[in-house]
């Protein structure tokens, strides 16, 4: 069980007051992962500019708290960052930013990790350009599929 | 926190006042072993007798019939491998359902590890089984049928008149969790052809790790504490007189207030369930809206998470449960939610809200009140929603 008790003081200001939630109307990429352990989602907008830089990070996530958590942790640190230094940001970078999480919790920053290299990926191929480093990230969701057949 | 809103009545009770004073003589001058020779001991004896009584009396036993465990898992287990092993050479079959609790689902998972074979009844969307699925599923080799009497998560109250008789008309002995009924429903074990019946006693205001396996007289069962002869030879280990006392005294209370109280939850149940289903969208009630414990209310509430929620709603000091295979620890969600056909990302979604006699309608409407903000907000930071919007705009 995960309680309020065992969450950091971080990771509950991050999931009350979480960062940069919300959509993009003209975003540069957008990705949207799975975890294919317990069925969550987050979705990542990035506006991009041209040198390259993240000007903007969005998110929603469909989780639990520490999936909220590291989600908007996972905004704040790659916003003002170039590409190749966003690359670089891992789960772990992002558990540690939230003073750890417990054990059990650990995959959900790795929906983070994923959210913002599925956006990469498509910023990457709307410009039509490969990111060094950067493979298509294995759990993309496909949205068309199961989420839709949800009855009324 | 100022305020406190405990719905959470299905996990533990509150061990009531005049439970504890009942027991506290018990933890003091009257501390001697009920096995004793001498006097002082021999007064305690007649106590857990009287107690044994009592309890027998509310479910219509007689008092011989009474072994104190401590509490459902361990009568859940009793039962289990009690039986199947004192009956091993009449058959191995053992019938349950998908929806029991896992003292009762893992003890079958041993029993088949050990060479057992076991058959899992299915549920209907309300989380009833079918008798005709029960019929058609008994062998020459069936030695036991265990279906419990209400659930824990979605309150569904299974037909045990039919069961009963389904099982004496094949003689086929059967055992009932009735830790979430006993208390809440009257149950007379004579009349409901009950064989055996686990009972804990921290869901009806006693303390933890006391309860009671009900045995009928002239059943074969190997104990499962092998010990001293305590409990007839039947459960080792010094008697727990004060948890005995305590579960004697909350049986006492139960009984007397069972009819006015259940009537109370009920009215306060469907209130809630009203209030949920006329403001909330995308809100599915779990289980039976008839057949349903008095005191249980479960809902999924689409495209969102349910730890997030039982996070938010602490925050308003409102403690409640979940499904959700975030809040399992194994990553699953509950068995129950899937049994009846709830898909895994809305099983994500549920929350379960089980009342007490303490409950107000004042909390019932703060707690409401809290949860469609809490819900509106979740599904702000949705990808789901955003989703499902998206393709009702596109679709409209
Ligand atoms: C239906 C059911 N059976 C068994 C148990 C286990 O009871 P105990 O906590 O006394 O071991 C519970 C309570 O968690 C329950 O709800
Ligand atoms: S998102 Fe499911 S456990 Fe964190």
């Amino acid at each position: 069980m995960s309680q309020t008790t065992e969450y950091s003081k971080k990771v509950l200001d991050h999931f009350m007051n979480p960062r940069n939630v919300g959509e993009m109307e003209d975003p540069s990429g957008v990705g949207t992962v799975g975890n294919a352990k317990c069925g969550d989602i987050m979705r990542m907008y990035l506006d991009i500019d041209e040198d390259g830089v993240i000007r903007e990070a969005k998110f929603k996530t469909f989780g639990c708290g520490a999936a909220v958590a590291t989600s908007s942790m996972a905004t704040e640190l790659i916003k003002g960052k170039t590409i190749k230094e966003a690359l670089q940001i891992t789960n772990q970078a992002v558990a540690e930013a939230l003073d750890g999480l417990p054990k059990i919790k650990l995959h959900c920053s790795l929906l983070a990790e994923q959210a913002i290299h599925a956006a990469l990926w498509d910023y990457a191929e709307r410009h039509g350009i490969t990111i060094e480093g950067l493979t298509k990230p294995v759990n993309d969701i496909d949205e068309t599929e199961e989420f839709y057949q949800m009855e009324e | 926190m100022d305020r406190f809103i405990y719905l959470d009545n299905a996990a533990t009770t509150k061990t009531s006042p005049e439970v504890i004073e009942a027991m506290r003589p018990y933890f003091g001058e009257l501390f001697g072993n009920p096995a004793s020779a001498y006097t002082f001991a021999g007064n305690i004896n007649s106590d857990v007798d009287r107690a044994r009584k009592a309890i027998a009396g509310f479910i219509n036993a007689s008092a011989d019939e009474i072994y104190f465990t401590s509490g459902g898992s361990e009568s859940d287990n009793w039962a289990l491998k009690g039986t199947a092993f004192a009956l091993k050479n009449k058959g191995k079959h053992i019938i349950t359902t998908v929806i029991e609790h896992h003292a009762i689902l893992n003890a079958c998972n041993y029993l088949e590890r050990s060479g057992y074979d076991v058959t899992y009844l299915s549920v209907d969307e309300n989380g009833l089984i079918s008798l005709e699925e029960l019929k058609a599923a008994i062998r020459p080799d069936t030695i036991l049928i265990s279906v419990m009497f209400a659930n824990n998560e979605i309150g569904t109250i299974e037909p045990i008149t039919e069961i009963g008789r389904i099982a004496h008309e094949h003689g086929i002995l059967f055992h009932t969790d009735a830790v979430q009924a006993y208390g809440h429903i009257p149950i007379d074990v004579k009349h409901l052809g009950i064989d055996m019946l686990s009972v804990s006693g921290h869901k009806i205001n006693a303390p933890k790790g006391i309860g009671f396996l009900y045995i009928r007289k002239g059943i074969k069962i190997e104990p499962l504490i092998h010990g001293g002869s305590q409990e007839r030879g039947k459960r080792g280990g010094t008697t727990n007189v004060a948890g005995i006392i305590g579960l004697a005294k909350a049986t006492e209370l139960a009984a007397e207030s069972l009819d006015k109280r259940a009537e109370y939850e009920r009215e306060l149940r469907d209130y809630l369930i009203g209030r949920i289903e006329n403001e909330i969208p995308y809100a599915l009630l779990n289980g039976d809206r008839s057949k349903r414990l008095p005191n249980n209310v479960n809902f999924c509430f689409r495209f969102i998470e349910g730890e997030s929620m039982l996070l938010l709603l602490d925050q308003y000091g409102i403690c409640a449960s979940s499904g959700s295979a975030c809040t399992s620890g194994s990553l699953d969600p509950s068995h129950v939610l899937l049994a009846i056909g709830r898909p895994h990302e809305i099983a994500h979604g549920s929350l379960r809200l089980t009342l007490s006699e303490e409950t107000r309608k004042d909390d019932i409407d703060f707690t409401v009140d809290t949860l469609k903000h809490i819900i509106e907000r979740l599904r702000s930071m949705s990808p789901l929603y955003e989703d499902f919007i998206k393709e009702k705009r596109a679709g409209a």
